[in-house]
């Protein structure tokens, strides 16, 4: 059997679009189109709502810097005496944070400062606060997107 | 008929498969996002040089011109004849050409370039210093680079630089008599003598010495880099208008542009006008056989912690609330195994070899393992494999090229504080 000239064509658009179906494989998962980026936000267990309020506005890239974050509860009542525990996260990347910010300051009425807040990339990122506290444990996430 | 009707089809397919490739390739239109990524890369976007509180004459001319002095003075060494200018050389970017650093004896790293250094808040391949000043004396006090060690800097400065060092520091601290090596990195009989002199003379001699490190670091903060023709390029797509002779890309700089912004994931790490994040990555770069283990990022973290010239030490000049930097440094050792400092792609293609210990050779070789991802040797490699093809690679390092550009002595008497985009450049 021969190639006709209408087959070699065939073939190679085929393999021309499978090399682009394919390349199309390695790009990053794109992010989820439905993503909340409240800035206030309830836990996985809603026990506690948090909002955060970055020092810099937009939230700078390459620069460490603070936050506020004001805990209350289901009913808007200021957590105070909480442990928190910072974290942050590049969902479509193997790495987080490039920093290990923490809680430094409970500044009172619910509000606790955080310091050490740092982001590398652009793109989507999660930070979470990890809540221990009278009325029970709870995780709330923030999406970010930094440009 | 059938038969046509096949051909018409795939003629099409082809078609638009050709405009679509056509269309990645040129790079005519750039979307909305892939402008915004021309302007973060753009060397006009550069933020002023970040201040350094722990380094109060960081930005002194007096200290930079001394810094000067110091850097090209090759009697701060063991055999008088090694200056930090030995591996940095002025004409070759401020690095040496050298797989790994040859000095007093043969070092297990690539030196580093250093324009545009002082951008970043660690210091070294692996950020075990959280300045610039304590980074330079790092080499000072190793024995296979500068193999000298403090109190003899101490009777250089005091013999042959003592005007200078005090129209910046104020008189030269006494001592009583010092003997010739001691030093807490030299060899047994250096350290015992170092552990024998007063506390007041230690104290001294660290003085004498963080201040040589302050004021080699006011000279390197002045070294920057100078428009390359991707910036050119990029300030013409800003400003809308057509890109001059000196600002053009070819069709494969262009295409090499687009997959760097886009499917190579290049500008993940290599972001902003530094083309780096200037943090730790475990890119799976393979390790050099006869040389001591390296875990990279991962045991820098406790040598920091304990240095005492890092920032909250007895020599930093910072508050301890201005060294955010190293108290909220992260010590996720796991993520940090074999992790090391994206450097900056500026001038990139004129500095081979890579990596750092120089495990490859040329462009082609780190195109060839980014496109592979092959797995890390320890930790875990970042890296998923692109798949690049030979055309695509040979994009990206056309690409590459563009971003070559001078390496410049910004002005002594420049404000350290403004744009980039307002500076007037001058060669030294």
């Amino acid at each position: 059997m021969t190639y006709s000239p209408v087959r070699r064509t065939a073939s190679a658009a085929t393999a021309l679009l499978s090399a682009v179906v394919f390349a199309g494989c390695t790009m990053l998962t794109p992010a989820p189109k439905d993503l909340d980026f409240s800035t206030s936000r309830s836990g996985e267990r809603g026990i506690y709502r948090a909002t955060i309020q970055p020092d810099a506005s937009p939230i700078p890239l390459h620069r460490i810097h603070s936050w506020t974050v004001e805990l209350k509860d289901v009913a808007g009542r200021p957590v105070d005496a909480a442990h928190i525990e910072v974290d942050g996260d590049m969902p479509q990347h193997r790495h987080g944070l490039p920093t290990r910010p923490r809680v430094t300051e409970a500044l009172g009425d619910g509000r606790y400062r955080v310091e050490g807040l740092k982001f590398h990339m652009r793109g989507w990122w999660t930070v979470s606060f990890k809540v221990d506290a009278p009325a029970g444990n709870d995780e709330i996430t923030f999406n970010l997107m930094l440009r | 008929m059938a038969k046509h009707t096949h051909a018409a089809a795939v003629a099409i397919g082809a078609l638009l498969i050709g405009a679509f490739l056509a269309g990645r390739e040129t790079g005519a239109a750039w979307s909305k996002e892939e402008i915004a990524q021309l302007e973060s890369l753009w060397i006009g976007s550069q933020p002023p040089l970040p201040a350094d509180p722990s380094n109060r004459v960081a930005d002194d001319p007096r200290a930079g011109a001394f810094g000067q002095a110091l850097f090209f003075d090759t009697r701060l060494s063991a055999n008088g004849q090694v200056a930090c200018a030995t591996c940095h050389l002025p004409e070759r970017q401020f690095q040496d050409d050298r797989a790994r650093a040859r000095g007093i004896g043969d070092a297990t790293r690539r030196t580093m370039p250093l324009a545009g250094i002082a951008q970043g808040a660690w210091f070294f391949w692996d950020g075990r210093k959280d300045s610039l000043w304590s980074q330079a004396l790092g080499p000072l006090e190793n024995a296979m680079e500068h193999g000298t060690d403090r109190t003899r800097v101490l009777h250089l400065v005091r013999e042959h630089h003592r005007a200078s060092y005090e129209a910046v520091f104020g008189p030269m601290p006494a001592t009583g008599p010092l003997p010739q090596g001691a030093g807490p990195q030299s060899d047994e009989a250096g350290r015992a003598a170092w552990r024998a002199l007063p506390e007041t003379d230690r104290v001294a001699i660290n003085t004498v010495f963080a201040n040589v490190g302050k004021s080699i670091a006011a000279y390197e903060r002045r070294i920057r880099f100078a428009p390359s023709r991707f910036d050119r390029y990029a300030e013409a797509v800003l400003s809308g208008s057509e890109p001059g002779a000196e600002a053009q890309l070819t069709t494969d700089e262009r295409a090499g542009l687009k997959l760097f912004i886009g499917r190579a994931q290049c500008v993940q790490c290599h972001n902003g006008p530094s083309f780096s994040d200037l943090h730790f990555h475990n890119t799976g770069v393979p390790a050099v056989k006869n040389l001591p283990a390296d875990e990279g990022r991962a045991q820098a973290v406790a040598a920091v912690l304990d240095d005492e010239f890092n920032c909250l030490g007895p020599y930093s000049d910072a508050q301890p609330s201005q060294c955010a930097e190293l108290r909220f440094m992260s010590k996720d050792t796991p993520r940090l195994t074999r992790a090391y400092k994206a450097p900056t792609l500026r001038n990139v293609a004129l500095r081979p070899p890579y990596m750092h210990a120089g495990q490859l050779g040329t462009l082609e070789d780190v195109l060839n393992h980014y496109s592979r991802a092959p797995p890390a040797p320890a930790g875990r490699s970042e890296l998923e494999p692109l798949l690049l093809s030979r055309r695509e690679q040979h994009q990206l390092i056309a690409f590459l090229n563009t971003l070559s550009g001078p390496v410049v002595i910004a002005p002594e008497t420049e404000p350290q504080t403004l744009q980039s985009r307002a500076i007037a450049w001058s060669i030294e």
